[in-house]
């Protein structure tokens, strides 16, 4: 039996740097300069992004010896099941907390560098609004539309294989990476430009989501009226960053595909006056 | 009164418990204002894995019920928990499933299309429905469409990004208000409401590094009952068997693991005497191994359930091996070994936690047993709550406007920061279900409160909620101002581990004493804390140092619970009381803020217990008693 060699759990402190350095992108709110800070963090075991912002907010002092506020930052979870705590680690965007400290040091890293989304308005430091993207979940209507919440016995029955396929499109946590790196989604400070502008992959994946459930097919036609008026799907540019940084590889490319066909069918039935 | 146009519901916290009270609510025709300090989406219902409990007919024709799920969680619970809100729940479970499958939830799924089961601790029957093993965000993001549809027709209003400071309470004694923050710009405001429901999840925080979310600091809680509102059974706080620590948190690895097979063991050697002693290699990669070198002590130990005992014992065994320095690399850690289950299975029913091990290890547990140590998982404790049961205690009456009120009347607390249902150690699968229950079935009670009110939040005089505006103003002020050379996120962090070395898997009134003085000593320090940032926008510095000041509130309700409560039941283990004293602790433990000494004054009241006699929690232990005497004693720091 051949096996790779299992990780010691033990502090390795001998190989690890004493300290690795943060530079941070921050902004005091919203209409206000961005500004670079930097801050030495000792490393722990197992510290990832998280952890070393936590040891920042205890001891908000940059390189140069100055005190300063806390950096502020958005987290929930740490298991990147919530989302919340998306930002961009190196240029790339993800979740901070899947990023360890060790992985990014194995890759070459010397230093971390933390900025805010791109394609959201900033708050403060590294948290965004993502409002915007909640709101597009509410004009796809990217729900069941069931009939009340008294006992009217179960759901339909489905087939294992589409289980799979729905359920992979449902562990979509709003976290925005997909629209952080698509070249067509636009960063929207107005909320009166909102609906102007294309909605991104995760929304068009949760028509598709919607649309595959027997129940919240009911609402499909609306979906994809939605899904072909400004902003829609036809504005997707096809360079497919999406997919590459979804953290819940989810297939969005073929959501696009399969919303673009399903629209294109939608409007062709909609010229002859055929119901969906 | 009927329900008048401008009568409304005030919701804190969307997760599972909030979010379901929202959409019962706003179907029955009053707007509810939603208040989350995060976006709802995103509430710690999220990290639920394994699965939620109902009785189903597969187990109903192996000779389970509705009747057996209301024992077990009894039984699980060491018999603390009121029997009428339990027996309802148990009975509601079926119908609350169907209803999360018609709302589109992707349960996993039998070759014939069914809603496919698995096993779950302390239980010896297939009843719990799952969606992966990320079933609570599966379930939550359900009822986050749902809630999202009721705010597309304008019966929703979300105030995502507030904090909850303080209820108001009318002269009468009634609480129609809140007093809360916007993270963002700071705004302090008052709301009005016809009732308001707490749905504010647990307090893990209070114990530094816990499996909760960052946000669970339990201060929403904290608050309430500084208010005036009763906080019961604080002590009760379940230590998952089965996390990985990391340096921000520990990481839940569910329990399903083990429902689906997973195997806890350490390396060991079988003396001529039976007895399993430490091998002389304690570094062995663990697929060298071999069979008769791996203690399954949970198998052993208890030959009926093995690895699926309930939370408390399975963490107590484990803390047990590991004082014993039985322990993986003679550390504190066990093996939870999925490897004989193979890829293609894991991937189908565990790959979320599977993907939290990978990215969060550097290593596959199809390859390689995972290596884990026991967390603080779940609040069992929480804001004291009433009921009405039904005259047989056959369940409570439907739409009685006191289910699952706090004492504060109009204020009510539903999902984890409610008491109820759990006793001294809730069950794996049964937290999704509560919170469901809570919302969906005593948010009918919520409506009929408001309905029958004699008294409208609308026309209450403006002074009460200026009052409770301008006392929050000025904590906020001097907090802005605190200039003092203690750090707040170090007197958090000393809490922490004072509370898991102190008040977790093992206590003892020596220990809890001594944890009490490091208490003391932390609020005097909390009183002369600094505050860095200074600033009026998105001031995250602020709202943490206030939390710390909640928390050390609920550290002591906690502490004096544990010193109160001289026996051992459920997650309380006691040294030096290691036996269940039914005589005189059967009893919901009340504290109560006292304003004068600025702590908790504790009774005990009475559990009803009319439906079920308690008995004996052995859970067919092999060894007798001696599993009820670990040879540890606490940690002392």
């Amino acid at each position: 039996m051949t096996t790779a060699p299992v990780t010691n759990p033990q502090p390795r402190g001998a190989q690890r740097p004493r300290t690795i350095r943060f530079r941070i992108e921050r902004c005091d709110g919203p209409g206000k300069p961005a500004r670079w800070e930097a801050f030495d963090v000792p490393v722990e075991p197992g510290a990832n992004v998280i952890s070393c912002l936590q040891w920042i907010a205890a001891n908000p002092v940059t390189i140069e010896g100055k005190r300063t506020t806390p950096v502020v930052w958005d987290s929930g979870c740490l298991e990147e099941v919530c989302g919340a705590c998306t930002m961009r680690v190196n240029g790339r965007v993800r979740q901070s907390c899947t990023a360890l400290i060790e992985n990014l040091l194995a890759a070459g890293v010397t230093e971390v560098t933390l900025q805010p989304m791109s394609k959201f308005p900033v708050v403060r430091d590294l948290f965004v609004d993502r409002q915007r993207f909640f709101n597009d979940l509410k004009r796809a209507k990217a729900w069941v539309p069931i009939d009340g919440t008294y006992n009217l016995g179960a759901g339909p029955r489905e087939k294992p294989a589409d289980q799979a396929e729905r359920y992979v499109l449902s562990t979509c946590m709003t976290c925005g990476c997909c629209l952080d790196a698509c070249p067509q989604y636009k960063k929207e400070e107005d909320a009166k430009e909102w609906d102007q502008s294309f909605v991104g992959a995760a929304v068009i994946s949760q028509v598709r989501l919607f649309n595959e459930h027997p129940t919240g097919a009911a609402l499909k036609p609306e979906r994809l009226d939605f899904m072909a008026s400004i902003g829609g799907v036809s504005d997707c540019g096809n360079a497919q960053n999406c997919v590459k940084v979804c953290p819940k590889e989810i297939p969005l490319t073929e959501s696009i595909a399969a919303i673009g066909r399903a629209v294109s069918i939608h409007r062709i039935k909609q010229f002859f006056g055929v119901r969906d | 009164m009927a329900a008048s146009k401008n009568q409304r519901v005030i919701v804190v916290g969307g997760g599972l418990a909030g979010l379901a009270a929202t959409v019962r609510i706003a179907e029955s025709g009053i707007p509810v204002d939603l208040f989350s300090i995060v976006p709802v989406k995103r509430s710690h219902s999220v990290c639920a894995q394994g699965g939620i409990n109902a009785c189903n007919e597969v187990a109903r024709q192996q000779g389970y019920s509705e009747h057996e799920h209301f024992d077990e969680s009894i039984y699980g619970g060491d018999f603390l928990a009121h029997q009428p809100p339990v027996y309802e729940m148990a009975h509601w479970a079926p119908q609350i499933i169907d209803l999360l499958d018609r709302m589109g939830v992707p349960f996993n799924r039998t070759q014939e299309g069914y809603r496919d089961l698995r096993l779950f601790g302390g239980s010896l029957y297939k009843r719990t429905h799952f969606a992966g093993a990320t079933t609570g965000q599966q379930l939550i993001y359900a009822l986050d469409e749902q809630t999202r549809r009721w705010e597309a027709e304008g019966m929703v209003a979300k105030y995502e990004h507030w904090e909850f400071l303080w209820p108001v309470v009318s002269d009468d004694g009634v609480c129609r208000g809140i007093v809360a923050q916007d993270l963002r710009t700071m705004q302090v405001r008052a709301f009005r409401a016809d009732a308001v429901i707490m749905a504010t999840g647990g307090n893990g925080l209070v114990f530094g590094k816990s499996t909760n979310s960052v946000v669970c600091t339990g201060a929403a809680a904290a608050r309430c009952y500084q208010a005036g509102a009763r906080y019961a059974n604080g002590e009760f706080i379940q230590v998952h068997p089965t996390a990985i620590p990391g340096a921000d948190k520990l990481r839940l690895m569910s329990e399903s693991a083990r429902g689906e097979g997973g195997r806890v063991w350490v390396p060991a050697v079988k003396g001529a005497d039976g007895k399993w002693g430490k091998h002389p290699d304690p570094s062995r990669d663990p697929r060298q191994v071999p069979e008769n070198e791996r203690y399954y002590f949970l198998e052993e130990r208890y030959p009926k359930y093995g690895n699926i005992v309930p939370r408390d014992i399975a963490t107590r065994e484990i803390f047990n091996i590991c004082m014993e320095g039985l322990g993986v690399f003679g550390g504190n850690m066990v093996y939870l070994d999925l490897t004989h289950l193979g890829r293609e299975y894991l991937e189908r029913k565990l790959l979320g936690i599977i993907e939290i091990y990978r990215k969060f290890v550097g290593e596959d547990p199809a390859d390689v047993p995972m290596r884990i140590f026991p967390g603080v998982h779940y609040t069992m404790g929480g804001l004291w709550t009433t009921y009405t049961p039904k005259p047989d205690l056959k369940g409570m009456v439907p739409g009685a406007p006191n289910s699952m009120m706090c004492s504060i009347p109009g204020l009510y607390a539903f999902g984890e920061v409610n008491y109820q249902y759990h006793g001294a150690n809730r069950l794996g699968a049964n937290a999704l279900l509560s919170c469901i229950f809570d919302g969906l079935f005593c948010g009918r009670g919520v409506v009929n409160h408001v309905k029958n009110a004699s008294r409208a939040a609308a026309d209450e005089p403006q002074s009460i909620y200026d009052g409770v505006v301008k006392q929050e103003e000025a904590r906020v002020k001097r907090l802005a101002e605190s200039k003092g050379a203690e750090n707040p996120y170090h007197i958090g962090r000393e809490l922490g581990e004072e509370m898991t070395a102190a008040s977790t898997v093992v206590k003892s009134g020596p220990r809890l004493e001594q944890a009490m003085s490091k208490l003391a000593e932390l609020r005097e320090r909390y009183a002369r804390i600094g505050v860095d940032d200074p600033s009026g926008w998105t001031n995250q510095n602020l709202a943490h140092a206030r939390a710390v000041g909640d928390m050390l509130a609920m550290a002591d309700v906690i502490l004096r619970g544990g010193l109160e409560r001289r026996e051992s039941r459920g997650s309380h283990y006691r040294t030096d009381f290691p036996e269940r004293d039914d005589a005189r602790f059967l009893k919901t433990t009340v504290a109560e803020w006292d304003g004068a000494s600025k702590s908790a004054k504790i009774s005990f009241e009475p559990v009803e217990t009319g439906l079920v006699q308690p008995r004996a929690r052995t859970y067919g232990k092999v060894e007798g008693e001696a599993g009820k005497k670990p040879a540890a004693q606490p940690v002392s720091v």
